[in-house]
């Protein structure tokens, strides 16, 4: 009995049926990474809740703005808030609120100009550095180097002021400064899927490098690259009012939160305290917002840093 | 042997143990209300695949278990006399390293990489022992000369990376036996080792710890480990003890199915190679869902049927010293 | 060997420094017609713009112009500013130490705040004084440092009538003084900066109280601010210190902005002021010399990685 007992061997899946789980419902990606962000990173999700009020702010500046960021309502100087005025006006009796909204304007769009020009940029340097490597790699990676030794606000600065004052010459300041960290990134991202076995496998049947780059590569460093967009933006638009804050931002009159923090917050310091609380205040939140959602899609997105269970044993 | 054992008051007395975590993903029950007792000077094989528990168990002595998430209960967790889970940390420190003390799987990895061997020594024998310069050097050289270091005064100043894996487990066992424990807790010593030296660093440990008079628990995956160094063996399974007896009992007449399959496991050159190695089909259950009211092994049991899927075999003393959990055993016998 | 291993590595600079110098070196070049005309009408430097582009050594050959410039640095001569007509480095040399102080009082309040702050939030991982604890990090990184100085300035003129002294006080004078005023400035330095310490503390200790050597130690008796200490913070450490060499470029980033709100003369004042005066020599002199600064202090950094970890060998 023993022996013949022994023999017999249980199917492990006849006693398992009820550890059947019922597959997840399939979504578009970006539906699941949503998803996935509510449920999982509320803090993430807050960052994008301000994100989106800052991109909806600057969208409809015209529509939420009661006046013309420009216009000067005569004897208003320095006038605190009011009905009239939500926040205040500054000392050329401009209307804070509309000012504040349209900012969000300038924000973006150097923001997203500047992002944009870079993660193209270092999409483009990383993904060739990474994937042909050589000699050129060695060249361009020599040259991150250098740039990257150059504080950002030094590169900033410094280019602005040899292109000179200017919204698009901030744009290319802001790209310059950030393009080389965010490629250096990107290759190493590229670097890690070069050596993956489905890279391997395309290589093998003979697949062409650019095939292989488009369809292979450039898919898997996306996840990489939408993080260092998202940070990006935070750290370009705090960037830009810093240099607006020195002075060299955007041009006046254009509304720009950093230059309205410097001019009339500090000088009118002790008439109207209002001047320096509301730009600093939108500044923190837009770059708060990027930071937190950026934080959260870095880890949703990074199989890497998601840690299992937390169990000592 | 066993019944002058049994006579003795024991060292360590365990009744029912019971450790659970609560995870994210749900409450994993790691030992599942286990009773055994440990006697002064014997040595103690606890057997079982990985998982079943019995690191957690021993962990769970020492109170090495992070609460929360884990959380352990006890009918009786008495150590020489004290209940080890009304004591404070801070008294719970008193006995750590100190009366029961651990040497644990991985020598790479549980010695800290960048203290040098020397202040890994000196700092638990000045913590309990309240030795001072130069006796604590000496010290530090007696021990590592015990454990079969050449050069101890040089290994002092070296970092574990500069040691072989070997020399690492022999320092950890000088680290566990430098302050003359009662206890000496063994946690797969020697796993991560080469197959060369195992059996060497098995029986320095054993042999210390005989000198010292301490008891041992040698845990392990592996018979082959318990079988030369140990005077009891306790075999685990899904958080459960099934069965417990004395060493030779339990090789020339395992009871459970569990065992059996085990035993039947171990390559052997005594014997012919007449047919396949043997292995037990299947898994262990998962401790994280809801486990079946009975028996725990019944999905993988060869002779289980429906009685052992809806009721929990008790632990019964089948003979003289041999207890087993299994309905099959117990009624057959 | 750690002979052998830091030549190397000042050989690897080789190239990098070049190619600095060689940004830095075109900075000049790439200056429009216009600015050129700007800087005589402006500022005065010249009285045509040929004399300005012979003052400015643009005269000759491109390969010629950059074989003198770097001739020049190597015999430590950075230029001379058009501004003052004294040399850069001089004009240098006398605004550094107050960086210099700045940056290393910022430095002490970072590591002051940030590690035992990752440390705590570290330990009481996901529980409400973590969360708070990272928040107020995610804000600190959020929050710019000169809205905190504007702020600062603000309130603290209402409310305690505290207006920071518009005259610096020089540190031959009154060291004591003289460091009081960059108290205020540097603590806002560093809260950006500790906010960056402390995520990266936090991160490493939660890697390392989970490594096996944390359970020996706590296997040995050993008190638990013992094991915090002395086992885990050692190993935590070692990847924060990598993190401070980034910082340090941060770092000077943020003395530019801080000593033009406290008007501070350091060299970050200095660059500010030498690109509203279109003083280029100067713009150039700053940036060779904070960069050299910057690739010296990450080599030091690396080097003292390898101190504070003992598997780290040279080679």
């Amino acid at each position: 009995m023993e022996s013949s007992s022994q023999e017999k061997i249980i199917d492990p899946v006849s006693v398992r049926v009820e550890e059947i789980i019922t597959p997840p419902k399939r979504h578009h990606w970006i539906i699941d990474l949503f998803i996935q962000l509510v449920k999982t990173k509320p803090l993430g999700a807050f960052g994008g809740l301000l994100v989106l009020g800052m991109v909806l702010m600057a969208i409809f500046a015209p529509v939420i703005a009661p006046y013309d960021p420009n216009a000067m309502h005569g004897e208003k100087i320095v006038a605190p808030p009011s009905m009239t005025f939500f926040l205040g006006t500054d000392a050329l009796a401009r209307d804070m609120f509309s000012r504040i909204a349209y900012g969000a304007r300038v924000s973006m769009t150097v923001g997203l100009g500047a992002v944009g020009l870079s993660t193209l940029l270092s999409t483009l340097i990383g993904i060739i550095s990474g994937y042909y490597g050589g000699t050129f790699d060695t060249i361009v990676q020599r040259i991150v180097d250098a740039i990257m030794s150059f504080p950002w606000l030094v590169i900033m600065l410094t280019v602005m002021a040899i292109l000179g004052p200017g919204q698009l010459n901030v744009i290319l300041a802001l790209a310059i400064a950030g393009f080389a960290g965010a490629s250096r990134v990107v290759r190493s991202a590229v670097l890690a899927i070069k050596e993956s076995d489905y890279v391997m496998a395309a290589k093998a049947i003979g697949c062409k490098n650019r095939t292989i780059l488009i369809r292979h590569i450039l898919p898997n460093v996306a996840a990489p690259i939408i993080v260092l967009a998202t940070l990006g933006l935070g750290n370009t638009i705090l960037a830009e009012a810093s240099l607006s804050f020195l002075g060299f931002g955007v041009p006046p009159p254009a509304p720009s939160w950093g230059r309205m923090l410097s001019g009339d917050g500090i000088n009118y310091m002790l008439k109207g305290p209002w001047l320096a609380i509301f730009p600093g205040l939108a500044i923190s939140a837009g770059v708060f917002g990027f930071n937190m959602l950026g934080d959260a899609l870095r880890d949703l997105l990074d199989p890497k840093l998601t840690g299992g269970m937390r169990l000592r044993r | 042997m066993e019944t002058a054992q049994t006579d003795k008051k024991p060292i360590l007395d365990v009744d029912g143990l019971d450790v659970k975590f609560f995870l994210r993903d749900g409450t994993l029950n790691a030992v599942r209300d286990i009773s055994f007792a440990l006697y002064p000077g014997e040595s103690l094989g606890v057997v079982g695949e990985s998982g079943c528990g019995k690191s957690v168990t021993f962990l769970s002595v020492m109170r090495l278990i992070q609460v929360p998430p884990g959380k352990i209960q006890a009918t009786t967790l008495r150590f020489d006399g004290t209940d080890l889970l009304k004591l404070t940390e801070k008294e719970m420190q008193q006995i750590r390293g100190n009366r029961i003390s651990m040497v644990f799987q991985d020598p790479m990895t549980s010695l800290n990489p960048v203290l040098t061997i020397g202040k890994q020594m000196k700092e638990v024998i000045k913590l309990h022992l309240k030795l001072k310069e130069p006796e604590l050097e000496d010290r530090c050289i007696e021990l590592l000369t015990k454990v079969g270091i050449s050069e101890p005064k040089m290994r002092l100043g070296s970092y574990p990376h500069q040691l072989s894996g070997g020399l690492r487990q022999r320092v950890m066992i000088a680290i566990a036996l430098s302050c003359n424990p009662t206890i000496l807790l063994a946690d797969e010593p020697t796993t991560a080792l080469d197959v060369t030296i195992q059996d060497q660093i098995l029986r320095l440990i054993r042999s210390l710890a005989k000198d010292l008079g301490a008891a041992t628990v040698l845990i392990t995956h592996n018979f082959g480990a318990v079988a030369g160094t140990t005077d009891r063996i306790m075999v685990m399974y899904a958080g459960k003890i099934v069965e417990s007896t004395s060493t030779p009992d339990l090789f020339k007449e395992p009871l459970h199915p569990y065992t059996r399959g085990l035993l039947k496991s171990i390559p052997r050159v005594d014997k012919e190679a007449q047919e396949k190695l043997f292995s037990i089909a299947g898994a262990p259950p998962d401790l994280m869902r809801e486990l079946v009211k009975g028996c725990a092994f019944i999905a993988r049991c060869p002779v289980g049927d429906d009685y052992c899927f809806h009721h929990l075999p008790p632990m019964v003393e089948n003979r003289p010293g041999h207890f087993v959990s299994c309905w099959k055993v117990s009624h057959a016998a | 060997m750690l002979r052998w291993y830091i030549l190397r590595r000042i050989v690897l600079l080789i190239p990098t420094l070049l190619l600095v110098s060689f940004f830095v070196f075109s900075i000049v070049r790439l200056l429009p017609g216009d600015v050129v005309a700007i800087m005589i009408a402006e500022q005065g430097y010249a009285d045509d713009e040929a004399e300005l582009r012979k003052t400015l050594g643009l005269d000759k050959p491109l390969i010629v112009q950059y074989a003198i410039y770097m001739k020049n640095v190597f015999s430590g001569d950075l230029g001379k500013s058009l501004w003052s007509g004294k040399p850069v480095l001089e004009e240098l040399g006398r605004r550094l130490p107050t960086t210099l102080r700045l940056g290393l009082m910022a430095l002490f309040w970072t590591l002051l705040m940030g590690v035992p702050i990752g440390v705590l939030s570290a330990l009481y991982q996901d529980r409400w004084s973590d969360y708070l604890l990272r928040s107020a990090a995610i804000g600190g990184l959020s929050i710019p440092g000169f809205w905190i100085a504007t702020l600062i300035l603000v309130f603290g003129a209402i409310w305690f009538k505290w207006v920071p002294p518009m005259d610096y006080v020089p540190f031959s004078e009154d060291p004591i003084k003289s460091l009081s005023q960059l108290v205020v400035p540097s603590f806002i330095l560093s809260i950006g900066l500790s906010a960056g310490i402390m995520r990266m503390t936090r991160t490493m200790m939660l890697e390392v109280m989970k490594e096996d050597y944390i359970r020996t130690a706590r296997a040995k008796g050993l008190a638990g601010w013992i094991v915090v200490v002395r086992h885990a913070l050692k190993n935590a450490l070692i990847p924060v210190l990598s993190i401070m060499g980034i910082q340090i470029a941060m770092l000077i980033g943020g003395t530019v902005i801080m000593e033009s709100i406290f008007v501070l003369p350091g060299m970050g004042k200095y660059l500010i002021d030498a690109i509203s005066w279109r003083d280029y020599p100067a713009i150039q002199g700053i940036n060779l010399f904070i960069c050299t600064w910057i690739i010296s202090i990450n080599l030091v950094v690396d080097l003292l990685y390898g101190l504070f970890d003992p598997r780290i060998r040279y080679r």
